[in-house]
């Protein structure tokens, strides 16, 4: 059967036809995934026998009552490796929960099972979602489908690349700074960051708490819109996750352009980023003036501190974070150690890589006494600036278009020895997260050697139906997705 | 001396939520260890804290009681660092928006009545237990304390002696305990507290530097433990040294303060904003239903006992220490117009036999029916005194009915003057030689013909009534 190319419709379609049973589907897809992963090390974990035994189930389902067929009934999807799951290990890409078994699902897993989806696997990713490149797991970097010597992006490396490559129909990858969209745009798949507060972020490990966004990475608008509508939505467990009704997505996806009104920042802001991204992002734009969309210019003083507030808000939250994993209760523990102090030392300097070392020490300075006004404090007053320049802009038009990254995928070991220069690569999807926005990532063509380049819609809070109306009236005009028949692995 | 001891408390109070502050699991002491626990309260990758609104409640109850004005927006905030006890390796707790500031609770001194103004009242978590004494190489911690909800209440450094600061101590526990949000156990750790302390020269502007003295878990600790720090610090201002900021503990052994940590040690516990709590908003409406909610304390019914009841300062005071006893003479009151008795017997029988037998009122078997069913038998001259005494103590090692007991056991009081009288005299006759000394002057021997009286009457008269009789018998005799 071939599978690489279907999405979650389209695998629908094949079950509820019974045209494929969901057992042939799953062993199909945990069959894919485990020939390719040797080279695009994707998946950390494939748990084989909990998904043939729920596929059973679809299966009976299926066979005995079609009525009562849920959204997403028997589809496999994988997730990235930041999502606990109960009885199958969680290792967030870090040595220190190399053998990490939850007692309980994320409210995503839970709502992705409610929906009759079927977890098969836990995906590659930077440790603790901290990177731009997947170089960062303790698992190994994943492979871009599109060349295999370079980058998938990250932190959600392996969510992307699986999606490209069709080891999964779809995915569900963690946004904090860019994280979903940037692997998206380098490996031309769809990946939207929700608003903060759209999707729990129960049983998501925390990096950055204030930042961090659980969203779908998929090969349609329409999937985007279906897996968005499963997750979305207030819980209990999530103080920060909002009361907001959530809308019928998937009646969005008609892509109606004379709602959309876009806004652009000048070109100068671009100066000095690849040509190749700066003219699909040109392209795009005037995709949207030829289609009677108004574009307007709009302005935003403020994102040009938005790395350096990041990198301060971010770390000094991860710092604090990743306190638990102190070799006590569960995760790592240091072999031999001479007291309590020497245990904590020893557990943490084996089971952690240097970016999460890198990140913890630079955040507990930022909140160390005296200097905690001078940049964590500073750091969030800036922070609102920044929110504010969107809202701002939000009162003349409901889309602000800006590329994803100001690169195409880079080579593996290019930049490692570079952080600076890898955390300057997040420069346009850093004040989105800052700002709390949704944004959805979508290809936008490819450069000379074929890589694939992203561009991004970006909305107002809860607005994520108006990104999705956009982004499928792009998709259908532009057929934007046809990058994916690329890929031939 | 010319000293003077400038002090502070943080009282930590446990909340009588039925759940933890940030999880539904079990808020109660003395389960096996780790039975109270969920991923939440045990830090586990992923979880996220969830706010209790009763916590909340009872947290605002106690601000309002003690007079704090309490801010509609307050903030939660972490507290990092490391300890095997705290699960996540931060605490969440309030820091600078805290619940409630500003207020104070009236203390009586030697001096009269004092005001010891509240700095701050927060929410937070408590954190686990450490257990070293299980095996002599390992340490195990228990979690099940982890999550349990904490008012922490600081005072402004208005107190001056070890013995005012027990007597705010207990006064805030009295008060706690009324408001039924903490169980004030100081022995289970419900109510924990730390001092601050400076020592100056009296009359100076100057203040001195401060030791902290942690966990003076009880009021005699905390006096203790203060006398014994003042007279260090004395100690060091007379030889002229430095008094160092630290952290002390108190050795109840060896009745003396040392440090537990010095400054150097000292932890930067790199507060920010807990980003994973909304701020908590109160409206109007919650802070006006929560003071709805505020019973009457212990200073009001003290107050009230005195003037609606007649009864003594002493008196009042004794009463109103103990909710529960409280409340038990006034339900006594409801049923017997007699205050003065009932107030009596509370303070003498009652509470001398609680004390033997270690139980609180609300474990006796002796209701207020039952009570009041005695004092009225002895108001109504039905029984002695002796009588009722006896009925009082059947009561609390069998149980049982007042009426029955006084059927079964044959109690009435002989009111029969003329008996009374036929009796004594036939005595008199009998004991001619005692008659004789009595003449003489020995006026002990009244107690002799009593004796002979009250055995020949089964103790069922009134010793009042009897005396007289006898008295008058044996001087017309």
């Amino acid at each position: 059967m071939e599978i690489s190319r279907l999405g979650i419709f389209e695998i629908k379609n094949l079950l509820l036809k019974r045209e494929v049973s969901c057992t042939e589907l799953v062993r199909a897809y945990i069959e894919r995934a485990k020939r390719l992963n040797p080279v695009l090390n994707c998946f950390i974990t494939i748990s084989e026998e909990s998904a043939l035994i729920e596929a059973k189930k679809t299966d009976d389902l299926i066979t005995k009552r079609r009525d009562n067929i849920r959204p997403l009934e028997g589809l496999p999807v994988a997730i990235k490796d930041i999502f606990v799951t109960q009885n199958i290990r969680t290792t967030c890409g870090s040595k220190i929960l190399e053998n990490f078994i939850p007692p309980f699902d994320a409210t995503i897993v839970r709502r992705l099972k409610d929906a009759g989806a079927i977890i098969f696997g836990k995906l590659n990713m930077d440790e603790f979602a901290m990177g731009s490149s997947n170089e960062n797991s303790y698992f190994g970097p994943v492979r871009n489908p599109f060349d295999l010597s370079r980058s998938p992006g990250g932190s959600s490396g392996g969510s992307a690349a699986a999606v490209a490559a069709g080891l999964t129909p779809a995915s569900i990858g963690t946004d904090t700074g860019g994280s979903i969209r940037q692997p998206a745009a380098f490996c031309g798949i769809i990946g939207m960051k929700p608003s903060y507060g759209r999707v729990s972020r129960y049983g998501m490990i925390a990096f950055a708490s204030s930042l961090d966004q659980a969203g779908p990475m998929c090969r349609s608008v329409r999937d985007c819109a279906i897996l968005l509508e499963s997750i979305a939505g207030n819980d209990p467990k999530d103080s920060t996750t909002m009361s907001t009704p959530v809308p019928r997505y998937t009646d969005w996806t008609v892509g109606d352009p004379s709602e959309i009104r876009v806004g652009i920042l000048r070109p100068e802001v671009y100066e000095g980023i690849n040509p190749e991204v700066f003219l699909a992002y040109r392209g795009v734009i005037e995709f949207f003036e030829r289609s009677g969309v108004p574009v307007t210019y709009i302005e935003l003083p403020h994102i040009k501190y938005a790395v350096a507030v990041y990198y301060i808000i971010a770390t000094s939250e991860a710092s604090s974070n990743l306190a638990r994993y102190d070799g006590v209760k569960y995760g790592l523990r240091a072999k031999e150690y001479k007291n309590l102090k020497d245990m904590y030392l020893k557990t943490r300097l084996e089971g952690f890589g240097s970016e999460v070392k890198r990140r913890i020490i630079l955040g507990t300075f930022a909140l160390s006494s005296g200097y905690y006004d001078a940049f964590f404090k500073k750091a969030s007053q800036v922070r609102r600036l920044i929110a504010n320049d969107f809202y701002r802009s939000f009162s003349k038009v409901n889309t602000i278009i800006m590329p994803v990254t100001p690169d195409v995928a880079f080579k593996l070991g290019e930049k490692i020895s570079d952080p600076l220069s890898m955390y300057l690569s997040d420069i346009f999807t850093i004040p989105v997260n800052l700002a709390g926005l949704p944004s959805i990532s979508m290809p936008a063509g490819k450069n000379k050697d074929g890589l694939p380049i992203g561009i991004q819609f970006i909305g107002k809070p809860f607005d994520e139906h108006v990104l999705i109306n956009v982004a499928a009236f792009y998709e259908k005009e532009s057929n934007c997705m046809d990058i994916l028949n690329e890929v031939n692995l | 001396m010319n000293y003077e001891a400038i002090i502070g408390l943080e009282v930590h109070a446990q909340l009588k939520t039925r759940s933890k502050i940030f999880c539904g699991c079990p808020n109660r002491f003395g389960s096996n260890p780790n039975t109270n626990v969920c991923p939440v309260c045990l830090g586990m990758p992923g979880t996220l804290p969830v706010l209790n609104r009763f916590a909340v409640e009872l947290a605002v109850r106690t601000a309002l009681a003690l007079n704090c004005f309490v801010h509609k927006e307050s903030r939660f905030a972490r507290k990092n660092y490391f300890y095997p006890d705290l699960p996540k390796g931060y605490q969440i707790t309030q820091y600078d928006k805290p619940l409630a500031t500003g207020g104070y609770l009236e203390i009586e001194t030697g001096n009269g009545p004092k005001k010891i103004r509240i700095k701050r009242i927060h929410l937070e978590e408590d954190a686990g237990k450490d257990l070293h004494d299980i095996s002599p190489e390992k340490s195990y911690i228990d979690y099940n304390r982890s999550g349990v909800p904490l008012v922490e209440i600081v005072t402004e450094p208005d107190i001056s002696s070890p013995e005012e600061a027990s007597k705010f101590l207990k006064t805030l526990r009295n008060v706690l305990m009324y408001l039924e949000v903490c169980d004030g156990n100081m022995e289970e750790g419900s109510l924990r507290c730390d001092a601050n302390i400076s020592v100056r020269k009296k009359g100076s502007n100057e203040w001195g530097t401060k030791t902290e003295i942690k966990n003076l878990n009880s009021f005699k600790f905390l006096e203790r433990a203060l006398t014994c720090e003042i007279e260090r610090h004395i100690g060091i201002l007379e030889r002229n040294e430095k008094i160092e900021q630290q952290t002390m503990l108190y050795d109840p052994k060896e009745n003396t303060t040392r440090p537990m940590r010095s400054k150097e040690e000292s932890h930067d516990y790199r507060y920010f904003e807990e980003p994973d709590l909304l701020p908590l908003i109160l409206t109007d409406e919650d802070i006006l239903s929560f003071r709805e909610d505020i019973c009457e304390l212990p200073h009001q019914k003290k107050k009230r006992y005195i003037e609606q009841f007649g009864i003594s300062s002493y008196e009042a005071d004794i009463l109103v220490q103990d909710k529960q006893i409280a409340d038990f003479f006034e339900d006594c009151i409801l049923l017997l117009n007699e205050p003065k008795q009932i107030a009596s017997w509370i303070i003498n029988d009652y509470m001398r036999e609680l004390n033997q037998r270690k139980i609180s009122i609300k474990e006796s078997p002796v209701t207020p029916h039952k009570l009041v069913a005695i004092i009225k038998q002895l108001r109504d001259n039905k029984i002695t005194l002796n009588m009722a005494r006896e009925i009082f103590v059947i009561l609390f090692e069998e149980g049982g009915d007042v009426q029955e007991i006084i059927n079964r056991k044959g109690f009435e009081i002989i009111d029969d003057t003329e008996e009374i009288i036929k009796s004594v005299r036939e005595i008199i006759s009998s004991h001619p030689e005692e008659l004789a000394k009595y003449k003489k002057g020995n006026q002990n021997l009244i107690g002799f013909f009593m004796g002979e009286l009250m055995r020949r009457m089964k103790g069922k008269i009134d010793p009042k009534k009897a005396r007289e009789i006898v008295k008058s018998e044996l001087d017309k005799a």
